[in-house]
């Protein structure tokens, strides 16, 4: 009989390796086919038309030119707007449908919009600008707090509003035939998103089948069908022929996803032994039209005695934010422990030192402490380490800098079908999606070790919402859900073929195990007979079970867990003649818990890095006041770092005891949080003085340096 | 984007007898790699597109023992390539390795690097070259971040976004240009370059049936560098350029010129920068004093003080790189 | 403006599937408003456009016969046309190299180039690099580095990468990082992407 729990670190064949994922011979060549990829037989080309105010009254909208465009089929108008109010540029106002990509572009651009300008407001970064009531969260007495406090210390920090910018823009491929509604979409969320049609197309859920085999980038922002999912649907019902609907870049920096900025003016006190009293923390920042949630501080160091925390919130007329990587976590970190680093410096304290002492402050001392001294280790701290500032006499200053953080990640809600078949195949079939993360290779490694299989014996389907339905990828929720749901599945179906092969062999199935392509007496491998044979004895049956993690159920069982520490440390060096900062080094110390493949859980801490680090010195969107529109959306100005503008990067996986034995937990987000605030602590210890705000710009590096008197 | 014509003859007149004699009826098409942008962001609708990339002579290298004479559609990594070109004018090397991407360097070419237009983000999003709204600059109370801190006196704030300029007109290069009727001028590098004050004119001093056939280089032996201020150490646009050229007799400068990019309307000739150079001796201390006075008298906007202090860094570093070369 | 796309390969093979029905449209009159051009036009027998006008591009070692107007990119007639998706679109303004093909041998931005301006070159797409079953020794160290993750980017990675190996065998680090920088990728695959290369150029060099 076989265990669901997962097997100890001698008995892994094949979880914790580093196996190559299994799509990336159709992704390195070209022939994976993402939702934009799609190309249907007489499709019809979709393109929008959106808001070119931050803030008008929309009187009427003019088709005539564009529909008199030659290959032009149809426009669809969002009705309802017309005499209503546009609240943001890029507001999605109409959509041209037409034989080629060309021609609904042009017809796009000659639809006519009558607008009646209103005032509009696009900054966030002002707290005057804010209103509603403030959040307020307490702890504590503040006052005894900065009362018993050595020193105290007071600073403003901030990160700017940034976009996800995935590669494969936001849309989908609609193709209503016969009734039936097939949808290609790029999604995070496959099973759930069928029913977002809600009532604004009449086909039952059942006739509707959803296919994303490949997409290209979430982030968090592909949870939803958007507005444009439906127009797909509506225009494809109008014509009768399939549409193609892909935001062009412009659209996608500026309505398909936005994080929240954060500014805050906090205030530090600490013991001269460094340990943290009090932190007061006003924060303030925009979620475009949405509400504004204060990001968590004092972060991480949750159990400083006394806080206060004030949140803020600034409409703006912008596009909505979006859920990304790690929701108010990055914000969290970098305003505090850009903060806590600040006091530790006007203390004379060594960061190391900061860190590990303030450790206890944290929900998971030891691991803190112990991945600190990983880290400093690797990136030769103690070698490299200098009082803030103190950094030599020519222009190019290096320093380090620290950051913590953590993360949920348990896995969330998953049902997996496993089939064995009587000719030996397997094939897994389940709702959920691979966003790159590894999802198709993680699976059939669970299976292929829960059946004694070699990986590539499994064949896994996924992407489709006709399969057992799957969470939407969010919250490093994935790999914990579809890992259970997978090894409940297989288990519960060897467990059949065992009931099967034990009456043949004359035994019982508590006396057979499988591993190594056998089905044997336990313990005795090599024995018995081959998994072949063993499945032929179904005769013309196959075997289905389906797994479902019930997340609850399955953290008692110890095969999930939530709650991973992370510790990062920048190497940087600031041009302090010309402002750019530079990337020497950076590590990322991780635990996760049990890890399912090795490789691909070291990439998604090298990706969270490198994102990072993207928005630490390059990211923001940028609006215009007068005009309310986005100045850079575009990847020109709207920057992501290149590959030489990175460093060298070193990651380290927490393994072994106390961490395996947790069970898996998600990994995609938590890396993502700490690089802004270790890079600006890092940017502050290199030159001296702290730069406050995100993206560190050479602009804002200059402005630093000639406000703390240290260039001309 | 609007539909448009095509043309790509095979003779240079030929060429310029298809284009129109008002900008944006037509436009030339050289490697493409500005041109097919600006024509997506509808900041031109021209009704045809002349190619120039059937005619044979544009795409010549051809180094003559006083000149080096560079063929319009000659690419940026031929031109990089060339070893007349890395040996005697590293500043043209160094401004094209400064773009930063294989891509853009095999596609592009020297005279669409010259006539590319600029990429200030009111201009590319839709309010015109000038952008202004009712008389108003958009960009004098707006985001100016990347706008100029010379030359912003007129009505022209956004910067020339040109690599290889700076270095050319540092040094002394000639620009050919063939009009109406095969009708061909030659004027100085610098000269191809203006600061409009109008709606109609463009950012290059050229009427719009002519095409920059020729950037003539003189082999001088002079001592020259580049050094760029970038935010990415990849693709990206720098903040501000410095290129150097000059001469140095027993450690005293000679005919020493300075440009600056990405600073102005146009390239930007350090004069005083260059007036402090010649006579003096190339040290470390010279190349500061130089770097400041190549900085002092620009006017930044209220965004981009920053760069004043890039002006600095980089000349004194193209100064000493060029002393070094 | 006609909208009829057909393709054919010169072996007669016939157009995709999601071609047909794309074949009727009108040819519009008028676009050139300004009189002087249009009249200039009847002199001018080189002029194409601005409707569909027949085009043969020579991609991944085959003729392939478009009817398009001159408006439409290289990426474009790729992707929409010819079903050739792997170059992907992703800025279309030639910054993040998603899109790029290789062009006589040499990368460039497939969204930055019109297709009628690709006549009489040989194109190459990643799908003309290596297949799933038969992959060249970047794609090969793409995947063993895990030099990819959502993959959106890599086609452009793995083709600007495949020339710059070829040119740069026993290329350094730096080297390669300077020979990708106008790729661009947002998951952050760069750490796999410097070892993949750095394999890639080794057996490059060692062959």
């Amino acid at each position: 009989m076989a265990k669901v729990a997962w097997p100890e670190k001698g008995d892994r064949k094949i979880l914790g390796s580093r196996i190559p994922r299994q799509d990336g011979p159709p992704k390195v060549t070209g022939t994976a086919k993402y939702s934009y990829d799609i190309n249907r037989p007489d499709m019809l080309w979709g393109k929008l038309v959106t808001s070119p105010n931050a803030h008008a009254e929309l009187i009427s909208v003019d088709t005539s030119v564009a529909a008199a465009i030659p290959g032009v089929k149809a426009v669809w108008v969002d009705e309802e707007l017309v005499g209503d109010e546009l609240r943001y540029v890029g507001q999605v106002i109409a959509c041209v449908a037409a034989d080629t990509e060309e021609a609904a572009i042009e017809g796009a651009e000659k639809v006519k919009l009558q607008l009646k300008a209103l005032e509009h407001q696009v900054a966030d970064d002002d707290v005057a600008l804010s209103s509603g009531r403030p959040s307020n969260k307490e702890q504590g007495n503040l006052d005894e707090g900065f009362a018993g406090a050595d020193v105290v210390v007071e600073g403003e920090y901030g990160i700017a509003v940034i976009t996800h910018c995935c590669l494969e823009p936001h849309g989908q491929v609609t193709e209503v035939k016969d009734g039936e509604l097939h949808v290609w979409p790029s999604t995070q969320n496959v099973s759930r998103y069928a029913n977002q049609f809600g009532d604004e197309i009449e086909i039952p859920q059942n006739k509707i089948h959803v296919d994303t085999q490949y997409m290209g980038g979430g982030f968090g922002s592909k949870f939803n069908i958007d507005k444009w999912g439906i127009i797909g649907a509506k225009l494809s019902q109008e014509t009768g022929r399939p549409v193609k609907i892909m935001l062009d870049r412009k659209e996608e920096l500026m309505i398909a996803g936005n994080r929240p900025s954060g500014f805050a003016k906090i205030k530090v006190g600490l013991q001269k032994d460094g340990l943290i009293s009090a932190v007061d923390a006003e924060v303030w920042g925009s979620g475009g039209q949405g509400a504004f949630r204060a990001p968590p501080i004092p972060y991480v160091f949750t159990k400083v005695p006394n806080t206060r925390l004030v949140g803020k919130g600034i409409r703006t007329n912008r596009g909505g934010v979006r859920a990304w990587r790690a929701p108010n976590h990055p914000q969290g970190a970098l305003l505090t422990m850009s903060a806590v680093d600040d006091a530790a410096a006007a203390l004379g304290m060594d960061s190391l030192e900061f860190f590990m002492k303030n450790a206890a402050l944290t929900d998971r001392p030891e691991v803190y402490r112990e991945e600190l001294q990983i880290a400093a280790n690797i990136i030769g701290y103690r070698q490299k380490a200098h009082a803030r500032g103190d950094s030599g006499s020519g222009p190019v200053k290096r320093g380090l800098g620290i950051s913590m953080h953590t993360w949920g990640g348990r896995g969330h809600p998953s049902e997996c079908d496993v089939t064995i078949n009587s000719d030996g195949s397997v094939e897994a079939k389940i709702g959920s999606q691979d966003l790159g993360t590894g999802t198709r290779t993680c699976i059939a490694m669970v299976i292929a070790e829960t059946l004694g299989l070699p990986y590539e014996a499994v064949t896994v389907h996924l992407g489709r919402n006709s399969y057992p339905q799957s969470g939407a990828s969010g919250g490093s929720t994935t790999i914990g859900g579809i890992s259970v749901s997978a090894r409940r599945a297989a288990t519960d179906a060897l467990n059949d073929l065992l009931k099967t092969v034990a009456g043949r062999l004359g035994t019982t199935d508590d006396k057979l195990e499988a591993s190594a392509g056998r089905i044997h007496q336990i313990e005795k491998a090599g024995g018995g007979v081959s998994w072949r044979e063993a499945c032929s004895m179904l005769g013309p049956n196959s075997i289905t079970k389906r797994g479902i993690n019930n997340p609850g159920e399955s953290q008692q069982e110890g095969l999930i867990s939530a709650g991973v520490g992370g510790v990062q440390i920048a190497d940087v060096s600031v041009d302090v003649e010309t402002g750019i900062v530079t990337m020497n080094e950076m590590v990322a110390v991780q635990d996760c818990g049990l890890i399912v493949n090795m490789k691909l859980a070291e990439s998604q801490v090298y990706g969270a890095l490198i994102m990072g680090i993207t928005y630490a010195l390059y990211e923001e969107s940028i609006y215009d006041s007068k005009t309310g529109i986005m100045l850079n959306p575009d990847m020109e100005f709207y920057r992501l770092a290149g590959i030489k503008d990175v460093g060298d990067l070193k990651v380290h996986m927490m393994t072994g005891k106390g961490y395996d034995d947790r069970g898996i937990i998600g990994i995609g987000e938590p890396p993502a949080i700490s690089p802004g605030a270790a890079i600006s602590n890092a940017v502050a210890n290199a030159c001296g003085v702290r730069v406050p705000s995100l993206p560190l710009t050479p602009e804002r590096v200059i402005a630093a340096l000639q406000k703390g008197g240290d260039i001309a | 984007m609007n539909p448009f014509e095509y043309v790509a003859p095979s003779d240079l007149r030929e060429a310029s007898s298809l284009l129109g004699s008002r900008w944006g009826q037509t436009e030339v098409l050289a490697g493409g790699t500005d041109l097919v942008t600006s024509l997506k962001q509808g900041i031109t609708k021209p009704k045809r597109l002349v190619s120039l990339k059937n005619i044979p002579e544009l795409k010549r290298i051809q180094v003559k023992k006083n000149t080096v004479r560079i063929g319009a559609m000659v690419t940026l990594r031929d031109l990089a390539a060339n070893a007349t070109i890395q040996e005697e004018f590293p500043a043209l090397v160094t401004a094209i390795d400064g773009i930063g991407s294989s891509q853009i360097i095999n596609a592009g070419t020297v005279a669409g690097d010259l006539c590319q237009r600029p990429r200030c983000w009111y201009f590319r999003n839709g309010f015109g070259l000038l952008a202004e709204d009712n008389g108003d600059s958009l960009v004098r109370t707006g985001d100016n971040r990347y706008h100029a801190i010379f030359g912003n006196d007129g009505r022209a704030l956004f910067v020339n976004a040109s690599s290889l300029a700076p270095a050319l007109i540092a040094l002394q290069a000639e620009i050919s240009i063939v009009g109406a009727a095969g009708r061909e001028r030659e004027i100085n590098a610098g000269d191809l370059f203006q600061a409009p004050n109008n709606g109609e004119d463009r950012e290059v001093a050229l009427r719009a049936n002519e095409i920059v056939s020729e950037i003539k280089l003189p082999r001088e032996n002079m001592q020259n560098a580049s050094y760029e201020v970038r935010h990415r150490h990849g693709l990206d646009w720098p903040y501000a350029t410095a290129s150097v050229a000059l001469k140095i007799r027993s450690g005293i400068a000679r005919e020493a010129s300075v440009v600056l990019g990405h600073v102005a309307p146009t390239p930007w000739p350090a004069v005083a920068a260059s007036n402090l150079l010649n006579g003096a001796r190339v040290d470390a201390s010279l190349a500061e004093a130089v770097g400041e006075a190549a900085a002092r008298g620009a006017k930044p906007l209220s965004g981009n003080a920053y760069k004043v202090q890039m002006v600095k860094t980089a000349v004194k570093r193209a100064l000493l790189a060029a002393a070094n070369a | 403006m006609s909208t009829n796309h057909n393709s054919s390969d010169e072996s007669g093979v016939s157009r995709r599937g999601f071609l047909k029905g794309m074949g009727v449209g009108t040819v519009s009159t008028g676009v050139l408003s300004n009189a002087s051009l249009h009249e200039a036009r009847a002199a001018e027998p080189g002029v194409k456009g601005p409707g569909d006008t027949a085009i043969v591009l020579k991609i991944n070692g085959k003729n392939k016969q478009l009817n398009i107007e001159p408006r439409v990119t290289l990426l474009d007639a790729l992707r929409n046309r010819l079903d050739l998706t792997g170059p992907k679109k992703v800025c279309d303004r030639g910054t993040c190299g998603a899109c790029t093909v290789l062009v006589d041998g040499d990368p460039m931005y497939a969204c930055s180039l019109l297709a009628v301006e690709a006549q009489g070159r040989e194109i190459t797409t990643v799908e003309g690099l290596g297949t799933p079953e038969k992959m060249n020794a970047v794609q090969e160290a793409f995947i063993d580095r895990d030099a990819q993750q959502c993959g959106f980017c890599t086609p452009g990675f793995v083709t600007a990468c495949s020339a710059f190996v070829r040119d740069n065998p026993n290329a350094s680090v730096d080297e390669v990082k300077n020979g990708l920088g106008g790729n661009l990728c947002r998951c952050g695959t760069y750490a796999g992407m410097v070892l993949a290369a750095s394999d890639a150029a080794k057996e490059k060099g060692s062959a």
